[in-house]
């Protein structure tokens, strides 16, 4: 099997804060009754987490869900187990209706890190970050694209974004970041 | 706090925008030069100030006349000297405070020149003390001096303008009183009130402008209330800061405002135009709105020409327009139509108070979208690939898709031509990345594409692929693409490549909004894969030489599609083709897309691979008759239109599009319809030329039948080929019409069948 490549080939730039692109990462797109059962019996045996509240996110250990509408979850694992997964969950959720599947190469991901991670990203996200909690997930926009959000660790994000305009999130995110851009 | 930042605008919710002059004083340092910042506030305290007013005298524009506000700032704040000689003209107090400062500088007032005729301020006392002369009951009849200030003449206020004496000087400093900036209070609807005494327009407190709650967001502090003295402004704004401290649930400390010096001030009095019976001449020379151009007489024209509103008359005069938004113009411009109109200020009212305060750069408000991240540009997979090979792209959407691969001096035409010839006799690959790509699952996933789709969907057997055409439910075309059956509860929809957000809202509006108890689930898989049209008569060498898979006529049949690997990557393969050739378009995970790539044209080389961009795509579509939404389709074109009746269903009992097409208009057999041209001396017809009608319209233009909706030299046939919309167009096989040219005349066409290539469609079913 060749070798997956990130959008980006994992490109970092150091400024105010530090934007790496990462992956790649494994993400299955769920669609289905968060409420059902078999759902939730799913998504913990896939991932080892409980079905996440609405606009929460638990991701432990790399392996985690995050929601994304009342019928949509994102599952975040290690890139190499999304064939088998999507096999278990393919079995686990026989007869009910819901559809997985592999996004894992439809996305880049970025990390932000350091102490304005959250200024540079609300230059740049229609996002309160005063009150955006841990384990919050946010679906927003970076300037003119679509991109989820979360608060990974302390001081630091997680941003999920298309893989094609991977490129423009990441120079969006650099300028952002840039020395003289503080904003405090 | 945000030094050097302005609220320019006040929106509903308490939505505030502000510009931050971030970087204005130290250029260059590598800051940002402005921020805006957007603000969602519980409640917004504005202490704007006040803003002093002009007086309407002739020649109240000449250089050097100033407000006396500004004229203290320049002394007592950077130091500048307006003038050895400054004239004070005054309606009030507050003028004195300039007068005395300039002698204090050391600098000569050679008067005051005060309207009202009774002056016994503690100011004007001053001012008399310190040696200035005050004259009373005067006015400026005109300002002396064209490029700048050489005197004023004097007149009596009462009179017409009868020039008493000259007084020599470099510059004039004005006051015709206060007004406050109750723009940020008036962006979102708060209620003014005439202060009669004060001769001004204030914030009405019991009019504010509501939120969301029913209860006002925005309070004015100070002078911006109308509170001009120091003392009450102190005990304004500390008011002002409770209740909005209050408003917002804080506890605000016990205590008493805090106490300025008391300066007794006289009453001003009310000039509008100085002298108050100056005539047309000077009226003609006394400015209103300086940055439009508006002058005392051009208001009182208005007034004769009836316009009594005053919206109109600002739209008639312009006063106050613009980056003027009423600061100096607004009151002055009241008080003269008022005058004009016999009436009083504040039956006139005042004009709209708009964003921004003052006007904000286009810079800040674009904020980072300037060069390079101005607008998200889409890449594939494979887009390094296409740079790194000197493709000349074109705009796909937001895509940049390579348009054709120049190789050494090649002009464009030749790459295109080179890379249809190739593609036709040997091996091509096209980056087909940017189609769209959408999973379809449920138990009621066919019969979800049956409404979609014109044609039947759920007949489709797994394994199997189908052309299916999409209406919008006027009936009119609106995408196109193959559809995969992937098991027997999904379907994979291949959109086009602009069309894939938009396909997939349109599914989930259908089924949250219309079918919302249907057991379907859409995804928008797009950029899942990277995909490549690999095409042409050595498609399936190439294919075995990668191996992994039986790609053969008989294990994968045109038409159907397969998964499997593919020289070691993890590949499905579609047997369709839109070049008319053998044709596979594989789709590997978009990480592997670039090596995918590679590994096609290394192996690819023996066969003689070339890559071919999109207008060879479209050449190769348009000699198979091939149409293209967006050039035979443009929101008003029906399947029918383009002899696509075999893709529209008869037997289903409804889909998107059906009755649409059924009205009487759709369904009339006077539409022009697809039909392909060929002209007799093989030029290549002009895109979007007319295919002309005997006669004129009414307007004296040429009558037409038809249009031009696809037009190329072909490489293959070696002439221009085209499609086109003809009245009739199928019955008039072997007819020779005629097609508009840009610089005159016409060219012949005969019209022909829109296939011009492989009929039978035996080259891609091999």
């Amino acid at each position: 099997m060749s070798k997956a490549v990130s959008a980006l080939g994992g490109a970092r730039f150091a400024g105010t804060v530090e934007v790496r692109e990462v992956g790649p990462q494994g993400m299955i797109t769920l669609r289905g009754d968060l409420s059902s059962a078999k759902v939730k019996s799913a998504v913990k045996s896939a991932v080892g987490v409980a079905v996440p509240a609405q606009r929460r996110v638990t991701i432990e250990a790399g392996r985690g869900a995050g929601w994304m509408s009342p019928d949509e979850l994102l599952l975040w694992l290690p890139y190499d187990e999304v064939a088998a997964t999507l096999a278990t969950l393919g079995k686990a959720l026989a007869g009910q209706h819901a559809l997985a599947v592999d996004v894992s190469d439809a996305r880049a991901v970025f990390e932000v890190e350091g102490a304005r991670s959250a200024e540079v990203l609300a230059k740049l996200c229609p996002v309160d970050f005063a009150t955006l909690q841990p384990g919050e997930l946010r679906r927003s926009r970076t300037a003119q694209v679509a991109a989820a959000l979360w608060q990974s660790a302390p001081d630091t994000y997680t941003v999920v974004a298309f893989r094609s305009v991977g490129r423009y999130v990441f120079d969006l995110l650099r300028a952002s970041a840039q020395k003289g851009g503080e904003v405090a | 706090m945000r030094l050097r930042t302005m609220g320019f605008g006040v929106y509903d919710h308490g939505y505030v925008l502000a510009d931050e002059k971030v970087a204005d004083h130290t250029p260059g340092d590598g800051r940002p030069r402005h921020r805006v910042w957007r603000i969602r506030a519980g409640r917004v305290l504005a202490a704007t100030g006040a803003l002093e007013r002009p007086l309407s005298f002739a020649g109240n524009d000449i250089p050097g006349v100033m407000l006396a506000g500004a004229v203290r700032d320049y002394v007592a704040n950077w130091a500048v000297s307006p003038g050895d000689r400054t004239v004070v003209v005054t309606n009030n107090d507050d003028a004195y405070r300039t007068a005395i400062a300039l002698v204090e500088a050391g600098l000569s007032v050679p008067a005051v020149i005060d309207a009202r005729e009774v002056v016994i301020g503690d100011l004007p006392a001053r001012a008399r003390t310190l040696g200035i002369r005050v004259e009373t009951g005067k006015a400026i009849a005109k300002v002396k001096g064209r490029r700048a200030v050489e005197g004023v003449a004097i007149c009596s206020q009462a009179g017409e303008g009868a020039v008493i004496e000259e007084i020599a000087c470099e510059a004039v400093a004005m006051s015709g009183g206060w007004s406050p900036v109750v723009h940020l209070w008036s962006h979102c609807g708060g209620k003014l009130v005439w202060d009669e005494d004060q001769a001004h327009f204030r914030p009405d407190p019991s009019h504010p402008p509501l939120g969301h709650d029913g209860e006002g967001f925005v309070m004015t502090a100070g002078a911006a209330s109308g509170a001009l003295a120091a003392s009450a402004a102190l005990a304004n704004a500390h008011d002002a800061a409770k209740a909005a401290a209050k408003a917002m649930g804080g506890k605000p400390k016990a205590g008493a405002a805090p106490k300025a010096a008391e300066t007794s001030e006289a009453p001003m009095q009310a000039v509008w135009v100085m002298p108050q019976g100056a005539g047309p001449d000077k009226r003609a020379k006394m400015w209103l709105d300086y940055q439009n151009d508006v002058k005392v007489s051009d208001v009182q024209l208005a007034a004769r020409e009836g316009y009594v509103s005053v919206e109109h008359t600002k739209r008639y005069t312009t006063l106050g327009m613009a980056t003027d938004q009423g600061k100096l113009s607004n009151i002055n411009g009241l008080a003269v139509l008022a005058g004009s109109l016999n009436t009083e200020i504040p039956q006139v009212g005042t004009t709209t108070f708009r964003p921004p305060y003052t006007p904000v750069t286009i810079g800040a408000l674009a904020g980072e979208s300037r060069g390079e991240i101005f607008q998200p540009l889409r890449r594939t997979p494979i887009h390094g690939w296409h740079e790194e090979n000197g493709a000349y792209f074109e705009p796909v959407g937001l895509w940049r898709r390579p348009y054709c691969f120049p190789r050494g001096g090649e002009s464009h035409a030749q790459a295109v031509h080179r890379e249809v010839e190739n593609t036709r006799s040997r091996l091509g690959l096209l980056d087909a990345s940017t189609l769209g790509k959408i999973i379809v699952k449920g138990p009621d996933a066919g019969r979800f594409l049956d409404m979609l789709y014109t044609n039947m969907m759920s007949t489709l057997p797994v394994g199997k692929c189908r052309y299916g055409l999409m209406c919008n439910e006027q009936g009119f075309l609106s995408d196109d693409g193959v559809v995969a059956r992937i098991d027997e509860d999904t379907w994979l929809c291949h959109t086009t490549s602009g069309g894939a957000d938009r396909i997939h809202g349109w599914m989930e509006d259908w089924l949250q909004c219309e079918w919302w108890d249907w057991k379907v689930y859409t995804a928008n898989v797009t950029e899942q894969y990277a995909q490549v049209a690999v095409v042409g008569p050595n498609a399936r060498k190439l294919l075995e030489a990668l191996g992994g898979m039986d790609v053969s006529k008989e294990a994968l049949p045109f038409m159907q599609w397969a998964d499997g690997t593919l020289g070691g990557f993890r590949a499905r393969v579609y047997r369709i083709s839109f070049s008319g050739e053998l044709s596979y378009e594989i789709a590997v995970p978009a990480s592997e897309g670039r090596a995918f790539w590679d590994a096609l044209m290394n192996a690819g080389q023996e066969f003689g691979v070339m890559p071919y961009g999109t207008e060879a795509l479209h050449i190769m579509r348009a000699e198979k008759g091939f149409i293209m939404i967006g050039d035979e389709t443009d929101g008003t074109v029906t399947p029918l239109d383009l002899n696509l009746g075999w893709a529209v269903s008869k037997k289903k009992a409804d889909f998107l599009g059906k009755r649409g097409m059924e009205r009487s208009f759709l369904s009339d057999p006077e539409r022009w319809k697809l039909v392909g041209l060929e002209t007799l001396d093989g030029s290549v017809i002009e895109d979007g030329a007319y295919i002309v009608a005997p006669g004129v319209n009414a307007n004296g233009q040429r009558n037409t039948q038809g249009r031009v909706t696809s037009t190329y030299h072909s490489p293959t046939l070696k002439r221009g080929i085209a499609m086109g919309l003809l009245r009739h167009g199928p019955d008039r096989m072997g007819e020779t019409v005629e097609l508009t040219k840009t610089g005159g005349g016409t060219v012949a066409a005969k019209v022909v069948d829109p296939v011009f290539y492989d009929k039978e469609g035996a080259k891609q079913d091999v």
